[in-house]
């Protein structure tokens, strides 16, 4: 991999090799891959960064074929680094803004969905804020659908990105264990990372206020601190969750200040981690409530950036393993 | 209208809870009444002009009485109405059922009460009786005319789905409705603990990613409402018990002799949470699907006679309402025609006897209301269902004749076939072929 980032043509060579077809027609959850899918993913997108640092970095796998972004919640960073992917790929991109477009003007999401079949997108990336959403949804459409987040359930390919940067940080994630701290109970990205992460082999931990922890969470095969001290002990990466701010109305905890103090990120609660600790969040932060800038811009430990680029290229790894699956199905 | 043919039924499995027979049997049925029973004898010679059923052995037991029943009249005639309500509870059996006033408008007054019940006598597949509304417009805070409604024909008072939050209009309501001897039926929620939820909190719902309710907070409220019922001395109908743990309340209550009655949803009875897996919305109902824990608590408490009742909870919802994402979708699931087939169940699952699973929706809703039905005896009125209890069936919501086919049964292997409902000595429901 690292030989062909100079060669762009090699890089390309090494992403047609490692192409496959995706396992299922629609990516709705991170635990519908086994180990060895998940990692044939991660190695595709791992060729996919190689070709990212290039200058040139279009190819022609999605030529043809039309990615529709479908974001009922608001997000500029995933829909863009969608986007990103697909216009890599070569594939026409439409991003549907349902809140201000017509398209669903009083339109139930099963309606939206059949009316934009219509326009037989190849591949649908959907987010909405109802859990099941996207699972409602691709069960109405000829297309794959990805879902780029459904309310508190599942944000899948967030996961496969947070995997790939540890895997690239650390070599390997089997073995590691990782601390994924805040608001557990409303975040989709955990629950799709403690889905991932263990079929990868790592062990989590869940650390948060009580008030912020699934019921049962410690059935999911994880184990549960509600003390930072505890939960970062030994950890190889501390992974923070944004902590929404409408979580302080509904009366969840009492103070982002009081939340800073015990469940923020900063150098002094980090250094009970492992030697050489790695720093993630799924961004955006909330800077002095869950992450201190001071840990967060710090180049040595946060992979905050690292997250955001291999997010295109994860992106991509599955785009283009649907689309391969789709062109095998003869569609 | 020319007196219906009367009818001697013979050869039947014949189920009578008042007398607490389950035996060879048969009934003769004339002029809207049951004019003849025999129980492990064959009636003599029949008059000329009496029409024979042969049962074949198959079940014969007093029509079934639904004390929860939704439609949409008046106001969403799209979802149910009246008649279509009434034509799908003859094809399920039953013969008479309690519709709830949370319409639009609400049936909070005497005129609303007069103008259903006026509405309900040209309908003949069914007794359709009604229940005012406890609070005006069910809002939880004035007092409905109680009285004037019990006048008009109401058989109890409740605020359906909504809880009475204010535990004084609560003590109120209980206290003044005993002044009528009017049942007050309430569907224990404390509205705070269930705020925003659609599935029961828990392991399962924290998964999914669904916003919840804990049962606590049933548990909750039915500990103040039996508190307030200890200190008036009402009349309580727990609408709809669905939590363990607050069975447990209601056995103390019970032990103490207070006035209360319980019912069941057969939904809670057949299903768990399980059943909301890949976010089935025809699985969402109000209250929502518990733990397999509670649903095997509920079915002891029904066998034990902890609970007296069941009811189908039959709440029509439009596609358009139940095709939505999980915690946008309506609750609800329609229940006349599978109530029977599905009870019957724990029949042949070996959980309940036969008679006890026919007194819970016949004699004990009809003692409770002080309904002449619910009973084989002669004199009583001829309501009647007729089941071959060992007919395979698949339910098919496409099917049924409710206007929605919002079942959560749809597409489930059940044992138990309606081949025949008789209201005041009328046919109303033949079973095809």
């Amino acid at each position: 991999m690292t030989a062909s980032a100079h060669d762009p043509s090699a890089a390309i060579e090494t992403i047609r090799k490692r192409l496959f077809s995706f396992p299922k027609r629609h990516f709705l959850s991170a635990g519908d891959l086994n180990a060895p899918q998940a990692a044939d993913l991660l190695d595709l997108a791992d060729a996919f960064v190689a070709l990212n640092r290039q200058t040139s970095k279009s190819l022609d796998l999605l030529k043809g074929r039309t990615l529709m972004n479908l974001f009922f919640e608001n997000s500029t960073r995933t829909q863009s680094s969608f986007e990103l992917a697909g216009k890599r790929l070569g594939a026409d991109v439409v991003n549907m803004n349902p809140k201000t477009s017509s398209v669903a003007k009083g339109e139930t999401l099963i309606d939206t969905a059949v009316t934009l079949n219509a326009m037989r997108p190849d591949l649908l990336v959907v987010r909405h804020a109802s859990s099941g959403a996207a699972s409602l949804l691709s069960q109405k459409v000829s297309g794959s659908v990805v879902n780029a987040g459904d309310g508190q359930h599942e944000h899948p390919t967030q996961a496969l990105l947070d995997a790939l940067s540890i895997r690239r940080a650390f070599g390997r994630v089997s073995g590691l264990t990782v601390a994924i701290c805040g608001d557990v109970l409303h975040s989709r990205v955990a629950r799709s990372n403690v889905a991932l992460l263990q079929i990868l082999g790592a062990s989590v931990r869940l650390v948060g206020p009580p008030t912020l922890m699934p019921a049962q969470a410690e059935r999911w095969g994880v184990t549960v601190h509600h003390d930072m001290k505890s939960g970062l002990a030994g950890a190889d990466v501390v992974m923070m969750l944004r902590l929404q701010l409408e979580r302080m109305q509904g009366g969840f905890v009492p103070s982002t200040r009081e939340y800073f103090r015990f469940y923020g990120l900063d150098r002094e609660k980090l250094s009970r981690a492992a030697p050489g600790a790695k720093v993630m969040h799924p961004g955006p932060m909330n800077r002095g409530v869950e992450i201190d800038s001071d840990v967060a811009d710090d180049p040595v430990v946060s992979l905050i950036q690292d997250q955001v680029e291999m997010g295109v290229a994860a992106r991509m790894a599955v785009l283009a393993a649907l689309a391969h699956r789709l062109e095998e199905e003869g569609r | 209208m020319t007196a219906p043919q009367p009818l001697a039924f013979v050869n039947a499995r014949l189920v009578d809870p008042e007398s607490g027979y389950d035996g060879p049997g048969g009934v003769i049925v004339s002029e809207g009444v049951i004019a003849d029973v025999a129980k492990g004898r064959e009636f003599g010679k029949l008059s000329k002009g009496v029409r024979i059923v042969d049962c074949g052995g198959a079940m014969l037991a007093p029509g079934l009485i639904d004390l929860r029943v939704k439609t949409g009249e008046p106001g969403a005639e799209t979802k149910e109405t009246l008649a279509s309500a009434a034509r799908a509870a003859a094809a399920g059996g039953v013969t008479s059922f309690v519709v709830q006033p949370d319409t639009d408008p609400a049936v909070d007054d005497p005129s609303t009460v007069d103008f259903l019940l006026r509405r309900a006598r040209d309908i003949d597949f069914a007794r359709i009786l009604c229940a005012g509304a406890a609070t005006k417009g069910l809002r939880g805070e004035e007092m409905a005319e109680i009285g004037l409604m019990r006048e008009a024909g109401c058989v109890y008072v409740t605020d359906a789905d909504k809880p009475i939050a204010d535990s004084k209009v609560f003590q109120r309501l209980l206290s003044y409705a005993k002044g009528f001897d009017t049942i007050l039926a309430h569907r224990p929620l404390d509205p705070w603990l269930a705020k925003g939820g659609a599935a029961t909190g828990g392991e399962f719902a924290a998964r999914m990613g669904l916003p919840s309710i804990s049962p606590m907070a049933e548990r909750i409220m039915l500990e103040r409402d039996v508190a307030l019922l200890e200190a008036t001395g009402g009349r309580l109908l727990v609408d709809q018990l669905t939590s363990a743990q607050a069975l447990e309340t209601l056995g103390r209550a019970k032990k103490k002799g207070l006035r209360i009655h319980a019912s069941v949803s057969i939904n809670h009875l057949c299903f768990n949470e399980l059943d909301i897996g890949d976010y089935r919305t025809f699985a969402k109902v109000t209250p929502p699907l518990r733990g397999e824990d509670d649903r095997q608590a509920l079915i002891e408490a029904l066998a034990d006679g902890l609970i007296d009742i069941v009811v189908s909870a039959h709440a029509p919802a439009p596609a358009e309402d139940k095709r939505l994402p999980f915690d946008q979708a309506a609750p609800g699931a329609v229940g006349l025609e599978t109530l029977l087939p599905a009870l019957l169940g724990l029949y042949h699952d070996e959980r309940l006897p036969l008679i006890d699973l026919i007194r819970a929706v016949t004699l004990a809703p009809a003692s409770l209301l002080g309904l002449q039905t619910g009973r084989i005896a002669p004199g009583a009125p001829a309501d009647l269902v007729l089941c071959d209890l060992d007919a395979p069936i698949i339910v098919d919501a496409a099917k049924l004749l409710s206007k929605s086919k919002n079942s959560p049964f749809d597409g489930r292997r059940l044992q138990g076939q309606v081949l025949m409902t008789v209201v005041d000595g009328r046919v109303v429901h033949r079973a095809e072929g």
